[in-house]
């Protein structure tokens, strides 16, 4: 006898306990293996558009499992066409030489790999992280208002009445309360003028007469009481003013790329604009990036040749900033927009020249940034006597006046690509309190 | 044309199904499947479930209570993301090997289609379920369910308990040793779930109460230097310990000493676990063969008989047809040899070798060829073996020349591989015995051994495995999994690598050289 059960209305989705474990375990791995590929140096991939992809390590099952690639083995295979026995066949080069064969014993679980959209990955590499004092500034400085149609408002000024819709409101009630016509009152009209005219009126017209007078007075007073148009029907567009989304911000990424900043000097601030590039990608809609870099002369370069240019010289800090500032004067007027600024050095500068920036930083640029960044590079060895101290280069001396007067002015140093993401975040997490201006 | 009384003898028409359809179609061919193949079949529940349930179903490995882990959870998005990408179908049935036999069937699958699963599930699997002695020595199918339900909520108490995090990770380190868990030559105790609740009560208690030997930290008085005691001394300590033991579960189930007895139980759940899930690992292609053997039989006795339209059967035919579909080596969608073809063709060839024999079969096959009882060859076949012998046992030259097998020998340092025998003459023995082999889990997994602990001392605990044919063990995995031993046995644990036949040691590890992650 079959027992036939209907298990179709059970509840489903018996495994989402297993399910939200899994991921809440898959999550706390993939942020480790996000973090490990920013230390490993791979962030330009980070904003690729392929998918990246990684192996589930933290949450792979290990057993015991025989290595492919050692011992002997003999493998039943089907499909023999040509082979004679003592034929030999190359081994494949990949995968441990198994010939493609492992033969029913493989385990598909073990290239179990997680594909994770460039989103997905962005939204992990930012997690928590947050332009600074963007939200204030937001409120404080959407000055800039759009009015925009929302509907309609049954009080307003005379110049938005709404014509159609006050007229449509007027016929309905017109209609609604019977409010007598023009060519119903013009037949009666009409009607009395005929039998007045008549030469000599019977009883019957006159009695005619004076009921048709009647209903015609009724009407107009009827008509009298109902408007044509009444102060109900009376509609005014109505406008909403509509803060206009003020998220430009301008990102100034300054370099300094004079002969002292070394191939590995070089990398690392790269890596950290990379990075901050992507990071600006993701918070702002829109956003210009100008890039600055800096010999003894500075100018505004292209992205590619920022970043990839061999060009090289002496070293003067401050023509960066000033040609931060030109830019700013030029196209970017404070009042308009969210001004960031990195700068990445190794610290060497011209003599004298430090001091320069420092009272630029004073007098103009700190007044007219939202936040400003500087970043260090320092030698390795560096990290250990310089790491915690105020010695150092003379750039790194004068800005520490600005650090100490500015709330919105950070600065730090990195050393290896693994410093990096931590001073990132260190740099632009969520500040406690950070007063602007 | 089908006439009108042709047409009253259909069981369905059409493909669409409801109970009525299911019911009168299941007893069609129970009929034929008791009658005429003499299948002898626990009693059936067939439940009608949707897509979603089935990938839940077969995420927690097919058991219809599981408790609650991660990995399932895994094996979900990891199933679901094939079958919403259209990678893999989802199976159309799913069997639980318990009395009653609890059959999947999929409210999406059309009628021919729950007729073919109905004959498959219900009949094929259930009859092997019931008669594999593997499956009669080593399950037990009547008891499984509820001590299902007790593993699930026992767990759960658990999770109360001590909280997830805990629990977790005693699962974790235990489905890591899951295949290092069944008694491999010894029967093990059966089950009951009412007495498994019983005893463990009965056992917490006794834990508390028992002064146990293994515990003891003083040193013993005997502290000769005679090389003949100390050797006297380990082999009583190994005797005491019953090591070696092949079973690492249940070896730090009963001797770790820093497990709290709810740990010890869930050793013991995943062990059982893993206990019942083993004969299946090992009558694969048989078990396989046998439901498609049964479904195609079955299937094509009622369309002979008039009950099955011609659209029907050629719906099922072509799901069978895929089912067995075995590509060549070469071929890009190989996955291995396919148990439900190898497992069908050769039932199939059993069939011809009884009824029709050619010569070349009378003289591999003396005993049955040409008896004409493919019945109760079948049925005997099915009873009395696993893949491993039911292969070294019935392969015939005709089915190896069939799917044109060949033996490749691959030796690690070789730059070539060697095509050791092909399907001729002098090929099918070894083509045979190889295959057979390969089927062998006993000899395929790696063979891991608890040697020795000295309990009294430093309590390290040292493994072995067993090489052969020199196929040593992937070393990350490797190494992570005694990290999981580690993490049961609380103390060092080792493990020595020895050539099975020489004795030569060949390689050693041990959690003190093992980083932490």
């Amino acid at each position: 006898m079959p027992n036939f059960i209907d298990r179709r209305l059970n509840p489903k989705d018996k495994s989402l306990g297993n399910r939200q474990r899994f991921l809440k375990r898959a999550r706390e791995e993939l942020k480790r293996a996000i973090k490990e590929q920013v230390k490993s140096g791979k962030i330009a991939d980070v904003d690729a558009d392929h998918n990246v992809s990684m192996p589930a390590r933290g949450v792979s099952e290990p057993t015991f499992q025989p290595a492919g690639d050692t011992g002997e083995r003999k493998y039943v295979l089907p499909g023999n066409r040509e082979f004679a026995a003592g034929d030999r066949l190359p081994k494949r080069a990949s995968g441990g030489g198994a010939t493609g064969a492992g033969a029913g014993t493989g385990r598909s679980e073990d290239e179990f790999q997680f594909v994770l959209s460039r989103e997905e990955v962005l939204d992990l590499f930012f997690e928590d992280l947050e332009l600074p004092d963007m939200v204030k500034l937001n409120l404080k400085e959407s000055v800039a208002f759009k009015r925009r149609r929302a509907g309609f408002a049954a009080t307003g000024s005379p110049t938005n009445i709404n014509v159609g819709r006050t007229m449509r409101n007027s016929f309905g009630r017109r209609i609604a309360l019977h409010r007598p016509g023009r060519k119903e009152m013009e037949a009666i009209a009409a009607e009395i003028a005929r039998l007045e005219a008549e030469p000599k009126a019977s009883t019957k017209d006159q009695q005619r007469l004076g009921e048709l007078r009647e209903a015609l007075e009724k009407l107009e007073r009827r008509r009298r009481r109902i408007p044509y148009v009444d102060p109900v029907d009376i509609r005014f567009n109505r406008f909403e003013p509509q803060p206009l989304p003020n998220a430009s911000a301008v990102m100034f990424c300054l370099m300094d790329v004079s002969a002292s900043m070394g191939e590995r000097e070089k990398d690392l601030a790269k890596r950290f604009f990379v990075l901050l590039h992507l990071f600006l990608k993701r918070r702002y809609d829109r956003i210009d990036i100008v890039f600055i870099r800096h010999t003894d002369e500075a100018g505004e370069v292209d992205e590619n040749t920022f970043f990839y240019s061999k060009q090289s010289g002496g070293t003067i800090v401050s023509t960066a900033l000033e040609e931060m500032l030109r830019v700013i004067r030029e196209r970017y007027p404070a009042r308009e927009w969210n001004i960031y600024a990195a700068q990445a050095s190794d610290g060497e500068n011209i003599s004298g020249d430090s001091e320069r920036c420092a009272s630029l930083l004073h007098d103009e640029l700190m007044r007219l940034c939202q936040y400003y960044a500087y970043v260090e590079i320092i030698d390795e060895r560096e990290t250990e006597i310089f790491g915690t101290t105020d010695n150092g280069t003379s750039l790194w001396r004068a800005y520490r006046t600005v650090d100490g007067e500015w709330p919105n002015f950070q600065m730090t140093r990195i050393a290896k690509p693994a410093d990096i993401y931590p001073v990132f975040r260190k740099l632009f997490g969520k500040q406690p309190a950070v007063q602007a201006r | 044309m089908p006439k009108k009384g042709a047409a009253s003898n259909l069981l369905f028409q059409g493909s669409d199904w409801n109970f009525e359809t299911l019911s009168r179609t299941y007893d069609a061919i129970e009929t034929v499947a008791l009658d005429d193949l003499g299948l002898d079949v626990y009693p059936n529940q067939l439940e009608i479930i949707s897509s979603e349930q089935m990938l839940d179903a077969y995420s927690s490995v097919g058991m219809p209570l599981m408790y609650q882990h991660w990995s399932f959870g895994k094996r979900f998005v990891f199933e679901d993301h094939l079958y919403r990408r259209g990678r893999r179908g989802l199976a159309y049935e799913l069997v639980i090997n318990s009395n009653p036999c609890i059959t999947y069937l999929m409210e999406e699958n059309t009628m021919a289609m729950q007729a073919l699963v109905t004959a498959h599930a219900a009949f094929g699997h259930n009859h092997f379920f019931k008669n594999n002695y593997l499956f009669r020595q080593w399950t037990d199918a009547s008891a499984i369910l509820s001590y299902m339900e007790f593993a699930k909520k026992y767990i759960t108490k658990c999770e109360e308990r001590y909280g997830t995090t805990a629990v977790e990770a005693i699962l974790d380190s235990a489905h890591a040793l899951m295949d290092q868990g069944v008694f491999r030559y010894r029967r093990p105790p059966r089950l009951s779930s009412e007495k498994e609740r019983e005893r463990m009560r009965e056992r917490l208690e006794y834990e508390e109460q028992t002064y146990s030997d293994l515990w003891r930290t003083l040193p013993t008085t005997s502290e000769s230097s005679d090389p003949d005691a100390v050797e006297r001394d380990v082999s009583e300590r190994k005797k005491a310990l019953n090591l070696p033991d092949e079973n690492l579960l249940y070896f730090l189930e009963k001797t770790s000493l820093i497990l709290e007895p709810w740990q010890r139980e869930i050793l013991r759940i995943v062990r059982v676990i893993a206990q019942y899930f083993y004969p299946q690992r090992q009558t694969k292609v048989m078990n396989e063969g046998c439901a498609t053997f049964v479904h195609y039989t079955i299937m094509n006795t009622l369309f002979d008989q008039g009950r099955i339209t011609e659209g029907a059967m050629l719906e099922i035919l072509q799901s069978h047809t895929n089912v067995v579909f075995q590509p060549s080596f070469d071929d890009p969608r190989f996955p291995g040899i396919n148990p439900y073809a190898l497992g069908f063709a050769m039932m199939q060839d059993i069939e011809r070798i009884c009824v029709d024999p050619t010569s070349e079969d009378r003289d591999w096959f003396p005993d049955i060829a040409g008896s004409g009882n493919w019945r109760e060859t079948l049925l005997d076949a099915w009873a009395n073996h696993r893949d491993e012998s039911f292969i070294l046992q019935y392969l015939s030259p005709a089915l190896i020349r069939k799917f044109r097998l060949f033996l490749l020998s691959d030796e690690a340092d070789e730059k070539y591989c060697e095509v050791a025998s092909i399907h001729n003459e002098r090929g099918y023995e070894a083509i045979r015995a190889a295959l057979a082999r390969s089927y062998d889990i006993g000899a395929n997994q790696p063979d891991i051994q608890v040697m020795d602990v000295d309990l009294l001392g430093d309590r390290h605990l040292r493994l072995q495995h067993n090489v052969k044919n020199g196929i040593l063990l992937e070393e990350s995995s490797r190494d992570a999994t005694l990290r999981h031993v580690r993490h049961l046995w609380g103390y060092e644990v080792s493990l020595a690598g020895v050539e099975a036949e020489t004795g030569e040691t060949l390689y050693e590890c041990s959690t003190a050289d093992i980083e932490e992650d």
